[in-house]
């Protein structure tokens, strides 16, 4: 039963990732890799590692997961050339694979672990559950608990660094960008109109003038707009 | 099943990984396929914590588990700041820093 159960496993984790590997569409991809965490999860559960497995599911196939799948919904998940443009990658990159997998065999064969070849140590009770992680976590290992709770930190940090918007980086491709005129009130824009007031402003400024340009737009098309309002983006 | 034949699926896994990191040109599928050789490095170690008896294997797991979701914040991070700059979604575009 047990042998049953790992070769489902085994090869539903292998086909997830050559799915992962061969499948065009990035949506496909993160799929398949769903799929390969699934199964990965269920060879976990045999190596008795429960909250490993538990955790696997919740975390990965949950979350990150989740978390790819709207990056590929925003980027766009077209389908896309399988290999590089030119280049010897196209046939050394899969020859260098198989180089790898047949090393990682063959230093399998070749070891001097005896265990490898059984079946594990003796089954104690409550191995890999909730408890013993946990109470290894926060005794033996607190101070990688502790550094991976600063790691996550940083990490959520540094995305939100990395992806926030920046003033004037759009406006510097090139490109026919689309510009959207979206009227807005009169004095709650720029700071050339809030210098032009001649106390309390009770004129409003000509329609044209309470345009401002929001989206990305290309360079050339910033300087055309002139009266130099357009210049620092939003 | 002996723990040999859990080092042969992790071995194998690690290599379609590696292929997959050498071959295609998407950084968000390259980012997918550094996820599969961490979960095949996962795989063998929670097969060497069952080997050994001891708990610390899934420890290092756990870890390892943590270690994957940052580098997918910032992954992902990088792949958005990419597309908002308009940049080809290939690495062999993306070759400014190549030295």
């Amino acid at each position: 039963m047990s042998a049953v159960l790992f070769f489902i496993a085994a090869i539903g984790a292998i086909s997830g990732a050559i799915g992962v590997v061969m499948l065009r569409n990035p949506f496909y991809n993160v799929l398949a890799l769903v799929c390969h965490l699934v199964f990965l999860a269920a060879l976990f559960l045999l190596l008795r590692a429960e909250f490993v497995a538990a955790a696997q599911v919740v975390v990965y196939a949950g979350a990150v997961m989740v978390l790819y799948v709207f990056v590929v919904a925003y980027v766009g998940g077209a389908d896309e050339p399988l290999h590089r443009h030119g280049g010897a990658l196209k046939v050394l990159g899969p020859l260098f694979g198989a180089a790898v997998a047949v090393e990682l065999c063959i230093a399998m064969l070749g070891t001097a672990l005896k265990g490898v070849s059984s079946k594990g140590a003796p089954y104690i009770s409550g191995f890999g559950t909730p408890k013993h992680i946990g109470t290894l976590f926060l005794t033996t290992y607190l101070f990688p608990f502790e550094i991976a709770s600063l790691l996550l930190l940083v990490a959520a940090m540094g995305a939100v660094v990395l992806a926030r918007r920046r003033r004037g980086l759009e406006g510097t491709t090139e490109g026919e960008g689309l510009v959207i005129y979206v009227g807005r009130p009169a004095y709650t824009g720029t700071m050339h109109e809030t210098t032009g007031i001649e106390g309390g402003g009770g004129t409003t400024p000509e329609p044209e003038k309470q345009r401002e340009p929001i989206g990305s737009q290309t360079g050339g098309r910033a300087g055309q707009t002139g009266d130099g309002r357009s210049e620092g983006g939003w | 099943m002996a723990i040999g034949w859990y080092l042969t699926v992790s071995a194998i896994i690690f290599a379609i990984g590696a292929i997959g990191v050498l071959v295609r040109p998407n950084p968000m599928v390259i980012l997918l396929c550094l996820e599969l050789m961490l979960n095949a490095a996962n795989l063998a170690l929670v097969a060497f914590s069952r080997m050994w008896g001891g708990e610390s294997g899934q420890i290092f797991a756990l870890i390892v588990m943590v270690v994957a979701a940052c580098e997918v914040t910032v992954g992902l991070g990088l792949i958005v700041a990419i597309y908002r700059r308009q940049l080809a979604m290939d690495v062999d575009e993306l070759s400014e820093l190549h030295g």
